[in-house]
């Protein structure tokens, strides 16, 4: 099982030659909107993907009716119709949701550019609308089932009759295992929550802007599910981000400068569940990253070293940082030491992380706030621009099925 | 150093991707007969299959491997519908699959096909495979139009808004709710239940040779039809396909691949969706026309410019007969009749039957079978094979429709 | 009256997706003062219809809630035989009435009986207490 994990040697040949990805270079993100991010939006989920959906074609360039293609997470709740009878598009070319939660971050915009490269669509819009704050909470366990689909329940059979509710306490597993194999520490996890709120100081959008927090007021927060601490936690929020996809082509001829996809990827590796991956050979690790990651860079016929910045999925503190071991920033087991100081991934270090603040520090939005970053940083407007950057990379959530994407100028 | 020389690489691909001027018109319509389906796996349909939707999705897919000749360790994508069985991720694991490197869901009809033939078209995948348990007869009622289930479990996925302008006047459940847009079909172009009777009644004919369909061993008359209980009036229960236990997988490749495998491929020649405005999934009561099916002409707009061939091309037509009122507005929609005139069309059945016209739903269609839409799809690889058991001369091109009344979708099979 | 309860049945009452629609809140606001309220759009006149936050023509979110006339004529029709939720006796009829302003709603009749029903009878609106805590629009004949 996960063999090439294990031995850290991923196969090419059984994958689609890298010539007959048609996604790669030909596809771009050219318009990206959102609301602002709250506690109580006081609107309807439906309300608040309007907004978000009519700034992102305002940013393009666009018009709504442009539009012909949609897709989200299946845990968006707004019916398409609905959505489509309030924006008044006159034809819907393509549809699509992916599941898996927060995994599905990017997965979206890839299966946008698989629709627009294959002449499926012109224009898709990626969208994503949550009163996640003031509605139905996700990292809540008492109603948690109510919300999954049935059919993926099968493995909260094992885990609700012991108390074993949350995804929270399904992390903290392996986070834990991690700690433990590594001797990473509490100190040097808190780093990665430090850091990415500095961000988020400079950048007037971020739930947490005008509250710094230092490595101190992070040591003595409350402790939610040993081994985290409530500022390891994501931050419950209201709001809808869209951005939207379409050919290179097309691209040029609109208002932005294009963030071109360079690499695409999804990956769901054997014996995944939502967060409790406690069946594969090694738990300490994100398998699904390494092979999301891998991917990324045979398609993008890239490295590490390549990418400039670095947007990594973060629900919580050590989700973000063993992503830096699996996507190659760092080596295995060396992520706590990597982040200590928080220097590296600091806008001048080695790997700028999460630099509109993150889930943590920004907003909650199920990784779409992720994307929207990585595509400032490539037009260079980022609230916190890291410095000539080429490359761009985006994850999407860990302990489920996830997915990547490279931009690019 | 090494940094260098590998962006240089990405900069040189940029380079590629500007110079290639003429490359909008040829990624349009690319997946005009790239894809093709190599494999099909059906689990026998019952009123009580026993066993679990996560049992019968790795059932389906390993016959559907079988069927293709594909080692199942191949396949690194996966499709469904959102409201048919487990997540990818499940069945992977039954199936011991290491990683998939797509996976995709989609609420309406078989749309989830499109998604299938852009994973395989892009490159993002090398076998997809397209999965759909469904255990409406004996599973738990999964129903998306009953109130009442759907507030209590919260299957918010859906369009609950109208629910706030229906359930409290007792328009509750989907018979209901096409039962509207018949009636006032019925009114506005004078169709009587004598002339869209005959669907079912060539339906069950086709049934009832197709050891597959269980409901029908003997054919029905159009006495049996217009006899049948009154549901909802004007809905009568031969109005209305049965539910059923069953499962079914296909497995989608490039055409280039699919020539080296076990049947003839059957070739995806076009793959499409539609929407329209003021659409509601079957309620799009407040459209200045309620009885036609604006997302299905959107949908066929589409798939016949993709295909490039036209309604006169198609040899069979395997169409969404969930509910029979559908199946005219359908016929006119897609093109094969004018305005008004699908239920002339189907009286007496002589045009729709095998060897007729325009011969549809050939295996019985969910109406001799249960509903589960992926049977059409099943059914026109068949043809094209020359396997059906209503098999059509000349079967080289077939359509197949779904998701009548809501959000539209359909594919153009050729051999 | 044609829609006959079952006393002991809850009729389902309009959902209270607080987070997730609030949109419909005026119309059930407006008949519990016995008034048919619609939506429209303040820029273009668009008629919003079912409850939306946005206008489809001119992408407006400015939006207010109007009176109806309560007058139109029936459009189509059902009637069950077959009760899909205990709260209802069967038969029982469900129309679609469109309103002379334009908008269709469903709904039922408080004063015809479903074989006298035709397509284009004139009717206007009558509210009924058809529970202690719901108030439904229902339809009679005009006159």
């Amino acid at each position: 099982m996960l063999q090439e994990y294990v031995d850290r040697k991923y196969r090419r040949d059984n994958k689609p030659p890298v010539e007959a990805n048609l996604i790669k270079n030909r596809t771009a993100i050219v318009g990206i909107g959102q609301t602002s991010y709250t506690k109580n939006s006081g609107r309807d989920e439906l309300d608040l993907a309007c907004e978000a959906i009519r700034n992102a074609v305002d940013d393009a360039g666009l018009k709504i009716s442009d539009i012909d293609g949609f897709d989200t997470f299946i845990l968006d709740r707004l019916a398409l119709p609905m959505l489509v009878n309030a924006l008044g598009i006159p034809d819907v070319a393509f549809s699509g949701e992916v599941s898996g939660g927060g995994g599905a971050g990017c997965a979206v915009a890839m299966h946008a550019a698989a629709a627009v490269v294959t002449g499926q669509a012109n224009y898709v819009c990626v969208y994503r609308s949550l009163n996640e704050a003031s509605g139905h909470r996700y990292g809540r366990g008492d109603d948690f089932i109510e919300y999954m689909p049935v059919a993926l329940t099968p493995n909260y059979a094992y885990t609700w009759p012991l108390g074993f509710v949350t995804p929270l306490g399904w992390a903290g597993v392996w986070g834990k295992r991690w700690m433990y194999e590594f001797g990473i520490t509490r100190e040097q996890i808190g780093w990665w929550p430090v850091v990415l709120r500095e961000y988020a100081q400079n950048n007037p959008d971020a739930m947490f802007y005008g509250r710094p927090m230092t490595h101190q007021d992070y040591m003595e927060s409350p402790m939610i599910v040993d081994p985290l601490k409530l500022h390891d936690c994501c931050v419950n929020t209201d709001g809808a981000a869209a951005y939207i996809v379409t050919t290179v082509e097309r691209a040029r001829d609109l208002r932005q400068k294009p963030a071109i996809i360079l690499a695409a990827s999804q990956s769901c590796p054997i014996e995944q569940e939502i967060q409790t991956v406690y069946q594969r050979p090694i738990i300490s690790g994100l398998v699904e990253t390494w092979y999301v990651g891998q991917e990324l860079y045979r398609v993008g016929e890239c490295g590490p070293d390549d990418i400039d910045v670095a947007q990594l999925y973060d629900p919580y503190s050590i989700g973000g940082i063993i992503q830096l071991e699996e996507l190659g920033f760092c080596e295995r087991g060396e992520g706590g030491k990597f982040i200590e100081g928080g220097d590296n991934i600091r806008i001048d270090g080695k790997i700028p992380c999460n630099t509109a603040g993150g889930l943590l520090s920004e907003a909650y939005l199920h990784g779409y706030n992720l994307v929207i970053e990585g595509v400032r940083q490539i037009r260079g407007t980022s609230y916190n621009q890291v410095k000539d950057v080429e490359l761009s990379l985006v994850t999407a959530g860990p302990g489920v099925q996830s997915s990547g994407i490279i931009l690019r100028g | 150093m090494a940094k260098k020389s590998i962006k240089d690489k990405t900069n040189r691909a940029k380079s590629g991707a500007k110079s290639r001027k003429t490359g909008h018109s040829m990624a349009k319509n690319s997946i005009k007969n790239k894809t093709a389906i190599v494999g099909i796996g059906v689990v026998n349909f019952s009123k009580n299959i026993g066993r679990s939707e996560w049992y019968t999705a790795s059932q389906c897919i390993k016959l559907a491997a079988d069927d293709a000749g594909v080692n199942i360790y191949d396949i690194d994508g996966m499709v469904k519908n959102i409201d048919d069985g487990p997540d990818p991720s499940y069945v992977q694991k039954g199936l011991g699959i290491d990683n998939l490197t797509y996976h995709s869901e989609s609420h309406w009809g078989t749309s989830a096909m499109m998604n299938a033939v852009q994973a395989i078209a892009s490159g993002a995948a090398n076998y997809c495979v397209y999965y759909q348990p469904a255990h409406r007869a004996s599973g738990p009622e999964k129903s998306i139009s009953d109130y009442r289930v759907a507030r209590e479990t919260r299957d918010d996925s859906l369009d609950l808004i109208r629910y706030d302008f229906f359930s409290p006047f007792g328009l509750i459940g989907q018979t209901g709710y096409v039962g509207m847009t018949y009636q006032r079909y019925m009114y506005e172009f004078g169709v009587k239940p004598e002339q869209i009777g005959w669907i079912p009644v060539v339906e069950s004919e086709s049934a009832a040779r197709n050891p597959n369909a269980i409901f029908f061993d003997k054919p029905i008359t159009i006495k049996d039809y217009l006899n049948s209980r009154m549901v909802v009036n004007p809905m009568r229960e031969y109005d209305v396909a049965p539910k059923v236990d069953g499962a079914i997988a296909i497995i989608i490749t490039t055409t280039e691949r699919a020539r080296d495998l076990k049947h003839k491929p059957v070739i995806i020649s076009s793959c499409a969706f539609g929407m329209a405005p003021e659409g509601q999934f079957h309620t799009s009561y407040t459209r200045d026309s309620i009885t036609e099916l604006p997302e299905m002409k959107n949908m066929a707009r589409e798939l016949f410019r993709i295909a490039g061939v036209s309604p006169k091309d198609i040899k069979a037509a395997m169409l969404d007969d969930t509910f029979i009122p559908y199946v005219p507005m359908q016929l006119e929609a897609l093109g094969f009749c004018g305005r008004g005139e699908g239920a002339a069309f189907c009286e007496g059945g002589d045009r729709i039957r095998p060897g007729g016209e325009l011969p549809i739903n050939t295996d019985g269609g969910s109406f001799g079978q249960g509903k589960l839409d992926m049977t059409r799809i099943v059914e026109a690889v068949r043809q094209i094979r020359g396997t059906s058991t209503n098999q059509i001369d000349n079967a080289d091109m077939i359509l197949v429709a779904s998701g009548a009344g809501g959000p539209a979708d359909g594919l153009i099979l050729r051999g | 009256m044609t829609v006959k309860y079952n006393a002991d049945k809850r009729i389902p009452h309009p959902a209270k997706w607080a987070v997730l629609y609030r949109s419909s809140t005026p119309f059930w606001d407006g008949v519990k003062e016995k008034k048919l309220m619609l939506q429209r759009c303040k820029q273009c006149g668009t008629w919003l219809n079912p409850p939306r936050p946005m206008c489809p023509k001119c992408h407006s979110t400015e939006s207010e809630w109007v009176a109806s006339s309560g007058k139109g004529k029936i459009y189509s029709w059902v009637t069950y035989n077959e009760a899909p939720d205990p709260a209802f006796k069967t038969p029982y009829a469900v129309v679609l009435i469109e309103l002379e302003e334009g908008p269709r709603l469903v709904s039922n009749l408080a004063d015809i009986t479903p074989e006298d029903i035709r397509i284009g009878m004139p009717v206007e609106v009558t509210f009924e207490d058809v529970a202690e805590d719901l108030t439904l629009p229902k339809f009679k004949k005009a006159g």
